[in-house]
């Protein structure tokens, strides 16, 4: 039963992103494009998201279980460090430059376009990165 | 600043942002967990998490969205910028930002706000201004 909410939930996250647009990259640019022909389309993606989800997270976020049984697991680091920043900052570099973020990214994946395959590759490759360099970090401390 | 009217898509956008919300509520409240695409990704790429099974099924669900929706209308136009080292320099400062950063758009944009998370807040002003920023110098200082 977990293993079909889950699928379900991102094929119906699939369906949105389609249906509102986002899936396509110069219609993401041409919200993070200020300067030009500002098209608001991405704040209403957000609104309608954040509007239907924020009942149903504050909910959540009494709750020890989810009502299949799984432990709810939140995030629970509270600290706004230099990571958090750092990190997002970069992430909207990216973002700025092709119009992806790793949601509709992998959207994309299967309809056939080769940009999608060689971004999400280069995404990959830097998730990878993270993973190598957080690993060389810790291993002074591992046995 | 200069509207794009033609391109406005305020209905099918919001019932679309509507349906992320959903998704996102439907994992939350029967799995437990965040939709924050990055991190799902990343755990699955790192060794020795739990509930990969899971982590997996959404991203599949993710991934066929458009084979489904393929089957009763036309896929919506997909349109890209640039050429493909513009596509690999940004697909490495994705996956580094957002694993550095602990999210993206889904993660912290939807997820984060509707929990109302500071972090995610915070997270969400600097992926925001850095893409404005970023589209500024691309289109109108490079003129790419």
């Amino acid at each position: 039963m977990r293993k079909l909410t889950a699928f379900l939930a991102g094929l119906l996250f699939g369906l949105g992103l389609l249906l509102a647009g986002m899936t396509n990259p110069r219609k993401v640019l041409a919200f993070l494009d200020l300067a030009g022909a500002w098209d608001p389309s991405l704040a209403l993606v957000m609104i309608g998201a954040v509007g239907t989800a924020i009942g149903p997270l504050a909910w959540a976020r009494r709750q020890t279980h989810s009502l299949l049984g799984n432990p709810m697991q939140l995030p629970v680091k509270r600290e706004l460090d230099p990571r958090l920043v750092g990190g997002s900052l970069v992430f909207g570099i990216g973002w700025g430059i092709a119009g992806i973020c790793p949601g509709p990214a992998v959207a994309i994946l299967l309809t056939g376009h080769w940009q999608a395959m060689v971004f999400i590759l280069a995404m990959l490759a830097g998730m990878l990165l993270f993973s190598a360099l957080e690993t060389r970090r810790w291993m002074p401390f591992s046995p | 600043m200069t509207l794009d009217w033609p391109n406005f898509t305020p209905w099918s956008s919001l019932a679309g942002g509507m349906l992320i919300g959903l998704a996102a509520s439907l994992f939350v409240v029967s799995n437990g967990r965040i939709a924050g695409i990055s991190g799902l990704i990343g755990s699955l790429l790192q060794r020795g998490n739990e509930g990969l099974g899971e982590k997996a099924l959404f991203l599949l669900g993710l991934l066929v969205a458009p084979l489904f929706w393929g089957v009763f209308v036309t896929l919506p136009p997909i349109k890209f910028q640039g050429g493909w080292f513009g596509l690999i320099v940004a697909g490495l400062l994705v996956g580094v930002g957002t694993r550095y950063g602990s999210g993206c758009t889904s993660g912290h944009g939807v997820c984060g706000l509707s929990r109302l998370s500071p972090r995610s807040m915070v997270a969400t002003a600097c992926f925001m201004l850095s893409g404005f920023a970023t589209v500024f110098v691309v289109r109108h200082l490079i003129g790419a």
